[in-house]
């Protein structure tokens, strides 16, 4: 019987072991772990109290300030500068200060850090972007990431699959966010609760990374574990150029695909040619409709950002909507490149004078308001339309206000109009 | 060991944006966590809740952000336990990691109402409303994760662990 490409990694990864099944406990050794200001403090408390002089590798753990800096006020500023106290006192390379620093599950792939076939941990939920890497990437604890830190393995159950095969050619203004957000409203925000997603199928293999990235980033939206795209010659070139590019110390990797008869707990399958436009409206991110039933929803802020979709082809594609446009009147427009590649690239292509032409904000990165942090707080009442990843209540400020997901071509044209708008209708 | 308290109820999808809302997230302590505990599904939790009560709730609790200030919220605020047909992953394996006792049982989640006291024996994972007979079994820990809550949760599993090496 053959193994999924999940299983594989993990069978690859794991400690006294020579046959893996899902439902299966398993010690892995892990290629990297990852924390960030919120969710460090706690882990590195935990991995002073256990006493160990040295993490389990200097080069492979990963510390990104991205949550809430620059420093939103003092208690954060002293979060952040723990971190960065930590990665001198234990000689840990990759911790990005502010300037280099960008929202982690974007700056990781960007550096080439992650590589196909690795086993990623990240004491982040979205640490599951990474599976657009054909990398098995999963969001765990503090706790979890003090333990990675200290001995280099976690604890893992080994999770079933279910195969998310889309065929067809996506519609203009249709991208990875619309795929994802249309299976997420299919499955539900528990569908795939303890389960491994793996997309496939002639959509995928045409599509590019960045939208790659955003579909794996929401597996964790419908209760998955991890998403996951196996690693093909897009992923190969995508790996290479950024370990060349920042001179990475490990250049080589094997990708791994999933065997022919690999057993799936249940295959799914799209036909995407007629999608339209996915929104998902307040509160969970599977209430996915198609953007025409929630056309005249009047909007008072727009973000397009974060791990989700805060990456150059996002910001161009915003650009295109907004070229020549003004963003109306007590609407505001923020917008955030996730890393400061990103914002140098938009600035060289003219995409940042754009947005601030048509009357957006242009901010450094950071998560910000995604989670409610800051840079972008809603007030009671208050509706935005937002290129993240969550709308449960009170994700982006008051308990009270309203967030609607959607991909950054639709949340520019609504930007535009004032109200939930196709760019068709500019 | 065995708990009892006053069930505090909840629907589905309880996220870890209204356990513990990140704007107190620039601080990891628990005492101070456990100030703002589920404020964002019921703003007045923290005024009702006294120790030893017990979290109730559908399907899928705690999804969404990773963030383990949600299960140190709720065992710094004094609950007891919590009891949920099903638990987002990362939740479940927090609040193992951590010590805090989850209970999956479908029935006894259904069953189980606010203001109502709940009984729980923790080592036989048998849970019943105070003056029933009716028991609900929750599903059984495997192995593997009863090692690491025996031990106290995971990092006194790895101390444990470590004398071993």
């Amino acid at each position: 019987m053959g193994y999924t490409v999940t299983e594989k990694i993990l069978l690859a990864h794991a400690k006294g072991v020579k046959d893996i099944a899902p439902g299966d406990f398993i010690r892995a050794k892990i290629d990297l772990c990852l924390g960030n200001d919120i969710t460090s403090p706690i882990a590195m408390r935990e991995f002073r109290e256990l006493g160990k002089k040295k993490v389990f590798n200097q080069k492979r753990v990963v510390l990104v300030p991205d949550h809430f800096l620059p420093a939103k006020d003092m208690k954060s500023a002293n979060q952040a500068h723990s971190l960065k106290e930590f990665a001198r006192e234990f000689g840990i390379s990759n911790y990005f200060e502010l300037g280099e620093m960008g929202v982690e599950h974007v700056l990781l792939p960007e550096r080439g850090l992650i590589l196909p076939g690795d086993l990623a941990i990240g004491a982040d939920s979205h640490t599951c972007t990474h599976g657009a890497l054909g990398a098995f990437a999963t969001g765990m604890g503090s706790t979890d990431f003090a333990y990675a830190m200290a001995f280099g393995e976690c604890w893992l159950k080994v999770p079933e699959t279910i195969q998310v095969r889309f065929t067809g050619k996506p519609r203009k203004w249709v991208g990875g966010k619309d795929l994802i957000l249309h299976v997420i409203a299919d499955l539900g925000v528990s569908g795939a609760l303890y389960k491994s997603l793996e997309f496939t199928g002639d959509t995928i293999e045409n599509l590019p990374m960045d939208d790659r990235f955003t579909m794996c980033n929401m597996a964790i939206e419908a209760g998955a574990k991890s998403g996951i795209i196996q690693a093909d010659k897009i992923t190969e070139k995508y790996v290479k150029a950024a370990v060349r590019k920042y001179k990475q110390p490990r250049k080589t990797f094997k990708s791994v695909i999933s065997d022919k008869d690999a057993t799936y707990s249940e295959v799914r399958e799209y036909n995407i040619s007629k999608l339209e436009p996915v929104v998902a409206a307040p509160h969970l991110p599977s209430n996915g409709k198609s953007v025409s039933e929630l056309k005249d929803i009047k909007v008072d802020q727009v973000v397009i950002g974060s791990c989700t979709n805060g990456r150059i082809s996002d910001l161009k594609l915003a650009a295109a909507v907004l070229k020549n446009k003004k963003v109306a009147p007590d609407v505001r427009l923020i917008v955030i490149p996730a890393t400061q590649a990103i914002y140098l690239e938009a600035v060289k292509e003219g995409y940042a004078e754009t947005i601030v032409k048509s009357g957006g904000v242009f901010c450094t990165p950071t998560c910000g308001p995604c989670l409610g942090g800051h840079m972008g707080i809603l007030h009671a009442g208050e509706v935005a339309i937002s290129t993240t990843n969550r709308n449960f209540v009170g994700r982006m400020g008051h308990p009270k206000s309203f967030v609607y997901l959607s991909n950054p071509a639709i949340a520019a044209a609504s930007a535009v109009k004032g109200k939930i708008s196709h760019p068709a209708d500019l | 060991m065995k708990l009892k308290g006053k069930v505090h109820k909840f629907g589905n999808d309880v996220n870890t944006d209204e356990i513990i809302p990140a704007r107190y997230l620039n601080t990891s302590d628990p005492e101070e966590l456990a100030l703002y505990c589920m404020e964002d599904a019921d703003p007045d939790f923290m005024k009702k809740a006294v120790k030893g009560d017990i979290i109730v709730a559908g399907e899928n609790f705690g999804c969404g952000s990773s963030r383990e200030h949600a299960p140190i919220s709720i065992k710094a605020a004094g609950i007891s336990c919590v009891i949920a047909e099903s638990f987002a992953r990362i939740f479940y394996r927090n609040c193992i990691n951590i010590g805090l006792p989850i209970f999956t049982s479908v029935e006894a989640a259904k069953e189980l109402k606010t203001g109502d006291v709940a009984e729980v024996d923790a080592n036989k994972g048998e849970i019943r409303k105070e003056g029933r007979k009716t028991v609900y079994l929750s599903e059984v820990f495997p192995k593997f994760i009863k090692e690491i809550i025996s031990s106290g949760g995971l990092m006194a599993y790895a101390r444990k662990k470590d004398q071993e090496v």
